[in-house]
């Protein structure tokens, strides 16, 4: 089997700018299938700007990411529709629509996608709800549930159609620490029963190190390390040690440079 | 002082730029949004949704203003023709200023006060809550499901509700000018039927036709390009597109008014 043959995703040299600050710093790194990949890095890493690039939400200044053997940076319309059907994403906030209701949410990819009666689709929902504890939420509209449920709402209408590939944005944000425990475990019987292969960006660090088989990690836009749990936690990376202990970065002042913030307002 | 100038002559420029930017990115969003017509079943369901909130539920406002707005018309016609001793005309003048103009005019206005706003709102939230990039996730098209519905239903209801405005307001002056000034009803109705030709109707249902289409293009343009024309993001992103998209589609309805007026008068 060639490499290419095991991973789901591969991105190769992926560059990517806003306006002139350039986010992601070339980028290259493969996923491979069946595999649960977390993307850590503090705020501004640019882990939720490589999400979007690898959903195809945004194009980037150059590079490639190839997903399931489509290079979704030059594919046309219709490859992509053909693409996403194969893919599920859950939303940081589910990204529910407030005027439907939770199961007329989740319902709506079958509904598009599939040729099902009604009644089936109905029991495919309450399946996808009753895996997600929110059995009997059906009726209630999104503004009715807590954000754990908004969460496990929008990863039920995230994995509808059993996608090969599921992106989570964030599982653990805002949320309770049991709350946070039981979407983790949720994720890994999604994973066990479904064989599906998981991208999670987070920065939590407990919620990556219980469910990733490898981490890959930003700073600055560009991959610090990509391996397993041990891998990461004995890195000797100062940087990964200080996110590891959760200690704040020790970083050198330039004196001249900071009078000239205070006083100009420019780096 | 070339400084100033300098400085000047950019900001101009930058006004220009954004002018024409916008205006592309308006023309694109008809055009995609008008595309998904050929390229997909029609919305049939979604569409009969946004009928019942963009039409059925307007019809109150509709009924209440038009009436007052004919009353007004027949008062201050009144108050003109008496002066010539030409009541006889008030009802050919009260239908003919409702149907060519004011009906048009003062029910696309009512749908942009009513619906317009509410629909850049809703858009614009759903934008800034992912909901679209959820849409573009899942596969289904954002212009076919979200936007082609209301557009239509938007297409459809002004028209209609035009012609209930009309209908109240020439009601409203046979009361200010039949009952309150005692002006004979046989010169009222004879008078406007006598007035109106087809050209006339004609001209209101065009009018109608293009506001609809030009007030619900906007509003959802605006909430849909709220995180590319708006600096700030958030609330006030959503508040200053709304305020945007009603602004706009005011002044476009009005200019598209003048030039339909002036190819067929």
């Amino acid at each position: 089997m060639t490499s290419s043959d095991k991973s789901i995703i591969e991105v190769n040299d992926l560059v990517t700018h806003y306006g002139d600050r350039k986010i992601l710093k070339d980028l290259n790194f493969s996923v491979e299938k069946g595999e649960i990949r977390v993307i850590m890095g503090g705020s501004g890493s640019g882990k939720s700007t490589l999400l979007n690039h690898m959903l195809a939400l945004l194009t980037p200044t150059s590079g490639s990411i190839v997903i399931d053997g489509v290079d979704v940076v030059n594919a046309n319309r219709k490859t992509l529709l053909k693409l996403r059907q194969k893919m599920g994403v859950a939303f940081q906030g589910g990204a529910l629509f407030s005027s439907m209701t939770v199961g007329e949410n989740i319902k709506l990819p079958l509904q598009h996608h599939t040729k099902l009666d009604e009644h089936t689709i109905d029991i495919m929902t309450r399946l996808k709800l009753e895996l997600m504890n929110l059995a009997g939420y059906e009726d209630l509209m999104p503004s009715e549930l807590s954000g754990g449920m908004l969460k496990r709402a929008g990863l039920a209408r995230a994995v509808i159609m059993d996608p090969k590939l599921l992106f989570f944005d964030e599982p653990s944000a805002g949320l309770d620490p049991v709350t946070a425990v039981e979407l983790d475990e949720l994720i890994l019987k999604l994973r066990d029963a479904m064989n599906m292969t998981i991208i999670v960006v987070t920065h939590e660090l407990e919620s990556a190190f219980k469910i990733a088989d490898k981490i890959t990690v930003l700073f600055d836009g560009e991959i610090a390390i990509t391996g397993t749990v041990d891998e990461i936690k004995n890195s000797k990376d100062v940087r990964i040690q200080n996110m590891i202990n959760r200690r704040a970065r020790d970083e050198h002042l330039d004196a001249e440079q900071y009078i000239k913030r205070l006083t100009t307002g420019k780096n | 002082m070339l400084t100033v100038f300098k400085a000047k002559i950019e900001h101009l420029g930058g006004v220009g730029i954004n002018i024409v930017e916008s205006s592309g990115r308006l023309g694109l969003f008809l055009f995609n949004t008008l595309s998904r017509l050929w390229m997909y079943r029609f919305p049939l369901e979604e569409t009969i949704k946004q009928l019942l909130f963009i039409g059925a539920k307007t019809v109150p406002l509709i009924l209440i203003s038009g009436l007052f707005t004919g009353m007004v018309v027949a008062l201050q016609f009144y108050d003109t023709l008496i002066r010539f001793g030409s009541v006889d005309l008030l009802g050919a003048a009260v239908a003919m200023s409702l149907i060519r103009e004011l009906g048009p005019v003062m029910a696309a206005l009512m749908v942009i006060a009513r619906v317009g706003s509410a629909a850049c709102a809703e858009i614009g939230i759903m934008r800034n809550e992912q909901q679209f990039d959820a849409l573009d996730c899942m596969a289904i098209d954002s212009y076919h499901y979200v936007m082609l519905p209301r557009l239509i239903a938007a297409i459809i209801s002004v028209p209609l509700l035009t012609a209930m405005f009309d209908t109240f307001g020439i009601g409203g002056g046979y009361i200010v000018g039949v009952l309150i000034h005692g002006v004979s009803d046989g010169a009222y109705l004879v008078g406007m039927a006598d007035t109106i030709i087809w050209n006339d109707v004609w001209m209101g249902i065009v009018k109608s036709f293009l506001f609809g289409l030009v007030i619900m293009c906007v509003c959802l343009a605006k909430g849909f390009n709220l995180h590319i024309e708006q600096k700030q993001s958030g609330a006030v992103g959503v508040s200053q597109a709304t305020t945007q998209a009603v602004v706009l589609s005011a002044v476009l309805m009005l200019f598209v008014d003048y030039i339909v007026s002036s190819l067929m008068l």
